[in-house]
């Protein structure tokens, strides 16, 4: 099992750790309901170093990028970020990631880390004679999640954060004698940041974000508030709605899908694509939680399955997200999520769960 | 963790203890941390008759979600009414405030089954 730099940090501040995706993570701290209220009312900080960094680069890689993700990358400008999946030839997701652009020869692609080999293996032999390096420098970076109303404040004391610095866009920050990639995004539907900085510097990076949030109360974070954060904003997670069965149309991603103009891995199948079945959002009445996996019945009929399913602390009910069978005889109302052999009445709702606090 | 002498425990988790054939019934402070947030508990109807390791209720945490069983057989004369307000009190007060039902034992030799404070932290060395 792969272990972060701040592995050491986490134990010594008494997280319970769990393997994820190969990686030995902090679960949680203090308690998951204690550290999702500080992220949506104060701030957070997350080790998401097991995320995998890939890089491309050479005189092709603008086009390269651009046909193996189905998002657009060509207008992109030094400093933007984009989010998109990566498909295969059947259409089907490869992972989701976000993509840097760092110069027209120049990409980031920050990527889960349960895929990052798998990513790097797909990305490198998908090279057709065109002039790019591939290399996936993961080891390298560690990346750290500062998130929620007072996060950007908080870095902004130890390092200088430029203050137009948009939703989507990074910039290189010189803190402690090197240098950072700072974006304005995250994964938990609040105001905040991620800090890409070298391996070596990443312990020293943590505790000084921490000294520096004393006194807004930060908290540390970990992966089940993530999660709980993630699905009340009604984020994808890879191995939940998204997988190698599942296309980006039906898992309600089409704004990241753009087909004009442009070729891409995975096109021709989305183009032809007939979705039988399509992602919901919905809430569940009682207190039972609707876990991965639940049946949903519409009408008493098996109509498909809860994906990622948690207590929202906000609503103060439980929420789901799932697929449904699009077509049938049945018309998408009247759903039920199967919870231990009883069927709790489901009410559809549109994500996010909850209004964002991030500034776009 | 604390184990507080005196209690009964089980592999399931739960603790009893006895007062005058009663048994006060809850789960143990390594339950509640293994569970963390507490969000939902499902107990049983007062006046339902409970087999010696038969199912009674649910815990829900954020996290995961898992049965509850009862100790010993008999039949369950209250419940925790406070833990629906306030499901959080497992987590803070496992042993005391946290307390999930009281049943009337009906054999009383099945106590004799149930693990000692000291048992059970062995038990729990063991899952690690």
């Amino acid at each position: 099992m792969y272990k972060t730099v701040l592995c050491q940090r986490h134990i010594d501040a008494g997280a319970k750790m769990v393997e994820f995706g190969g990686w030995l993570m902090p679960v949680q701290y203090s308690g998951v309901l204690s550290e999702h209220a500080a992220v949506r009312e104060r701030a957070g900080l997350f080790d998401v170093s097991h995320m995998g960094e890939i890089f491309v680069s050479g005189p092709d890689s603008m086009r390269f990028v651009d046909r193996i993700v189905t998002n657009s990358v060509c207008n992109m400008k030094n400093g933007e970020i984009v989010y998109s999946v990566m498909c295969d030839d059947e259409g089907h997701t490869v992972d989701d990631l976000l993509v840097y652009c760092m110069g027209p020869q120049s990409w980031l692609l920050v990527v889960n880390a349960s895929n990052a080999e798998k990513d790097y293996n797909w990305i490198s032999t998908r090279v057709q004679g065109e002039n790019v390096k591939v290399l996936n420098r993961s080891p390298e970076f560690g990346l750290l999640a500062i998130q929620g109303p007072k996060s950007v404040g908080i870095a902004a004391k130890i390092m200088d954060i430029p203050q137009d610095l948009k939703y989507y866009h990074f910039c290189v920050v010189e803190w402690g004698g090197s240098q950072l990639i700072v974006s304005r995004t995250g994964y938990t539907g609040e105001d905040g940041l991620e800090l890409m900085v070298e391996t070596g510097k990443t312990v020293e990076l943590w505790d000084a974000l921490l000294e520096a949030g004393k006194d807004e109360g930060i908290a540390h974070a970990g992966l089940a508030a993530r999660d709980l954060l993630r699905i009340e904003s009604g984020y994808s997670l890879y191995g939940h709605e998204l997988d190698e069965k599942t296309d980006p149309i039906s898992a309600g991603l089409s704004w990241v899908v753009k087909m004009n103009g442009r070729d891409f891995i995975g096109k021709a199948a989305l183009e032809k694509l007939k979705p039988a079945r399509k992602k919901i959002a919905f809430t569940l009445e009682g207190k039972n939680i609707p876990r991965q996996g639940f049946i949903i019945r519409a009408g008493g009929k098996e109509v498909g399955a809860v994906t990622s399913g948690t207590f929202s602390p906000v609503l103060q009910k439980p929420i789901g997200i799932g697929y449904i069978a699009i077509g049938g005889n049945h018309t998408g109302e009247n759903l039920a999520v199967e919870v231990r052999g009883k069927e709790i009445p489901a009410a559809v709702c549109k994500l996010p769960f909850i209004k964002p606090g991030v500034k776009k | 963790m604390e184990y507080p002498d005196g209690l009964y425990y089980t592999k399931d988790h739960e603790w009893a203890q006895e007062e005058d054939g009663i048994l006060v019934v809850g789960i143990t402070d390594y339950a509640q941390g293994e569970l963390g947030d507490v969000v939902f508990v499902e107990l049983p109807e007062e006046g339902i008759v409970l087999k010696a390791g038969e199912p009674f209720g649910v815990v829900e945490s954020v996290k995961s979600v898992s049965d509850l069983y009862s100790p010993v057989s008999g039949e369950v004369v209250e419940v925790n009414q406070d833990l629906e307000a306030e499901p959080e009190t497992v987590n803070s007060s496992p042993y005391d405030r946290g307390w999930m039902m009281k049943i009337a034992l009906s054999d009383p030799k099945e106590l004799d089954k149930l693990l000692s404070a000291e048992q059970y932290m062995e038990y729990i060395k063991s899952l690690k």
